[in-house]
């Protein structure tokens, strides 16, 4: 964002500003920029599903896309889980396509409306944070629901040789423990340092070509346009890469619980 | 960093609203509209399964109909063959029989034939005995002037000839 002295403040973009106040038992949950994007996700979701299902026997395009992603979810959960992973297709599937439109929604160009800005709302902690416990949670209620005490033998991998039964549990809880924090700031950390890095190179760009020195535009501005585009294209690659890798680390952790090793 | 210098004014609205809009997303599109897809593709690999089982049978089918059209034409051939072997055995008997009879009645017309003919010859023998007779008589009586009964000269004949 341009401020008086034309600098530009690559955090903004992360800024959420409430657009109407709302309380609920004293908890502030005002409705905001970052809660609007939440709702255009879910409505392009909605869109995007709601085009492929006229359920033809013989699939149209849209159709075929929409079968091709729910197929891709099946695919994903019965060859990392197996034929019981059918039942964790609908959680799996949700996180996969939020993840996935949230970081897409990020990087439509909807700044080119005056006024209007874009909002990744996969850059922020507490809503990766709530996806990660979500994930975090179905391993969790699996597990105990399925294999009750058991499930802490998770802990103890098949071959463990006995003088390490004081050293291998631990170093597991502790990698089980982690996953929450690992699965809710990689895809935090990913986006925000995507957007943060095209919003710097955005502004190389603009402040070369306002610079005063002549020479500045050319040497600074079009190699940084040159590599902002090639950054851009990255980042959408990173926007699909960091959904699948959602998706498919929630997959393996959910066969954790349901297959216990 | 706004996610975090925010954290503590935002964190219930952004939680708020990620479990709304989550919950929406799982139950609605997620259990709702996912399901009804997979449904839909698992009807139509069922009917492609179906449809493909069906042409397997169908062609089972045909394979058998080809093997017992072979079969029946065999057995056609069979007997079709069967009746003209019949039929030239028949022809041959049918042959043999005719050849037969027409053999006995040839025999029979010969055997006839050739009694007529000893009869005759045995007739023109008896002719000629008579004529030799008389005519020994005849060069006899010439000859010496004696004279020779006819008995007496057909004796002498048939003595010369036979």
């Amino acid at each position: 964002m341009a401020g008086e002295s034309g600098k530009i403040d690559p955090m903004h973009q992360f800024q959420i500003e409430p657009l109407a106040k709302l309380d609920l038992f004293g908890y502030d949950i005002s409705f905001t920029n970052s809660s609007l994007f939440m709702l255009v996700v879910l409505g392009a979701i909605w869109v995007f599903m709601a085009g492929g299902m006229k359920r033809e026997l013989v699939p149209g395009r849209w159709q075929m896309a929409v079968e091709g992603v729910t197929g891709f979810i099946n695919n994903m959960m019965s060859s990392s889980i197996g034929p019981e992973g059918k039942k964790y297709v609908p959680l799996v599937f949700s996180l996969f396509m939020f993840i996935l439109f949230a970081n897409f929604m990020g990087m439509m160009p909807i700044g080119i409306v005056p006024g209007a800005h874009a909002f990744t709302v996969t850059s922020h902690l507490t809503v990766t944070a709530v996806l990660a416990v979500l994930s975090f949670g179905t391993v969790l209620v699996v597990g105990l629901w399925k294999h009750g005490l058991h499930f802490f033998s998770l802990f103890v991998p098949h071959g463990t040789p006995w003088w390490l039964l004081w050293l291998i549990p631990l170093i597991e809880l502790f990698s089980f423990l982690i996953r929450p924090f690992s699965l809710a700031l990689r895809l935090f950390v990913a986006m925000t340092a995507g957007h943060v890095l095209m919003k710097v190179l955005a502004g190389f760009v603009i402040n070369g070509l306002n610079a005063e020195a002549l020479w500045v535009a050319p040497l600074v501005a079009l190699p940084s346009f040159i590599l902002m585009i090639g950054i851009t294209l990255l980042e959408l690659l990173v926007c699909a890469i960091q959904a699948y890798v959602f998706a498919l680390l929630t997959s393996l952790y959910i066969n954790d619980a349901v297959n216990l090793h | 960093m706004p996610q975090i210098a925010q954290i503590l004014e935002t964190y219930a609205s952004q939680f708020f609203w990620m479990l709304l809009v989550f919950g929406i997303l799982y139950f609605v599109i997620g259990r709702g509209m996912v399901s009804k897809i997979d449904a839909n593709v698992e009807a139509r690999d069922r009917k492609i399964a179906d449809d493909l089982a069906a042409a397997e049978k169908a062609r089972a089918e045909a394979d058998g109909l080809v093997a017992g059209g072979s079969e029946a034409l065999n057995a056609a051939r069979g007997e079709a063959q069967a009746k003209a072997a019949a039929a030239k055995a028949k022809g041959a008997k049918d042959a043999e029989a005719r050849l037969a009879k027409a053999d006995e009645e040839i025999s029979a017309k010969l055997a006839a034939a050739e009694a007529d003919l000893a009869k005759a010859r045995a007739k023109a023998m008896a002719g000629i005995e008579s004529v030799a007779a008389e005519a020994a008589a005849d060069i006899v009586a010439k000859v010496s002037g004696a004279k020779v009964s006819a008995a007496q000269a057909a004796t002498a004949v048939k003595a010369v000839l036979s």
